[in-house]
């Protein structure tokens, strides 16, 4: 997809897929929270929220299902709200996300993770 | 331009083990090669995205739709390598320029370190990148994407950077593989460094 696809969104229908609202601070879903579904859409669900479940059948970070859905990060945000909310799905939270600097056995797995590259 | 990547695939599902994403920014001007350096590495085809933030608004919930609203868009890449079991790194391609710090707290809050990919045929695009950093607290290394010829040697460029003597600076062909590679371990020893400098000074 073409990140022009968002940037020429009718906000009209950005505005629909949000119910209108425009933060979502409930869960402190950060770009690469892992998000993996807890339940098989259900019938009549909106059709992002549909989307969402079927793709998190295998974790999936925020960022790539606001590529994959060609919407805003903060959009997905709030759709993710609702899922997690109804527990439909749930997060795996970055561990290092509260600090600038995590501990050298934390970095010392990361080194270990890129020689193997 | 291009190296062997361009058979990556585009979705590929994660491990069910997945549960802990690592955050890097690959921060540049315009052309300088960050789109190129994280599909060296990464382990799915770049994909990119956008953010928006209503401008004057921010933080006051209102009118996301209103097509008056004045917003601040900003599209970045992004790759992703599976460190082990547990462990993903996201490696973000960001623009330096000024309205993109606007976001750079709602997305990048959080991340383990930067390297700025720098061009020394236009090294001022950096000044404001590095300014900025300094500013946050956030650490960084600089990475000299190589284009021939080489006009100057990485003394001259941490000179015209005045980057302090602790900053590691680094020379790579973003191109490569192995030598975007190289550029993320140096951040990373260059992180532990620095962790392990606060753990021997309680």
């Amino acid at each position: 997809m073409n990140p022009r696809d968002v940037a020429d969104e009718d906000p009209d229908r950005l505005y629909t897929v949000t119910g209108g609202r425009s933060r979502a601070d409930g869960h402190g879903l950060d770009l690469v929270t892992l998000i993996v579904s807890e339940s098989a859409p259900a019938a009549g669900s909106q059709s992002e929220h549909v989307r969402i479940l079927r793709i998190c059948r295998d974790p999936t970070s925020v960022v790539e299902l606001s590529s994959e859905l060609a919407l805003p990060v903060s959009v997905v945000k709030i759709l993710l709200t609702d899922l997690i909310d109804t527990g439909r799905a749930s997060a795996r939270h970055p561990s290092s996300a509260g600090d600038p600097l995590p501990d050298t056995e934390f970095l010392r797995k990361v080194l270990v993770g890129l020689r193997k590259l | 331009m291009d190296s062997a990547s361009s058979d990556l695939p585009r979705r590929r599902p994660l491990r069910s083990s997945a549960a802990d994403g690592v955050k890097i920014v690959i921060v540049g001007g315009f052309g300088v090669g960050k789109t190129t350096m994280v599909r060296s590495v990464s382990e799915i085809r770049p994909l990119s995205t956008e953010e928006v933030m209503t401008q004057a608004g921010a933080g006051v919930d209102h009118n996301v739709g209103a097509p008056e609203k004045t917003t601040t868009t900003v599209a970045f890449d992004f790759g992703r390598i599976s460190l082990d079991e547990r462990m993903i790194l996201y490696l973000f391609g960001a623009p330096g320029q000024e309205r993109f710090w606007f976001l750079w707290d709602q997305l990048f809050a959080g991340t383990l370190g930067v390297v700025v990919l720098v061009d020394t045929r236009r090294l001022a695009d950096s000044w404001y990148a590095i300014d900025r950093l300094e500013h946050h607290g956030t650490p960084f290394i600089v990475a000299r994407n190589r284009f021939e010829p080489l006009a100057h040697d990485l003394g001259d460029v941490r000179s015209a950077l005045d980057l302090s003597a602790g900053v590691p600076l680094v020379d790579c062909d973003a191109r490569r593989r192995e030598s975007a590679k190289e550029v993320l371990i140096a951040l990373v020893d260059h992180l532990h460094t620095l962790s392990a400098a606060r753990e021997a000074s309680p």
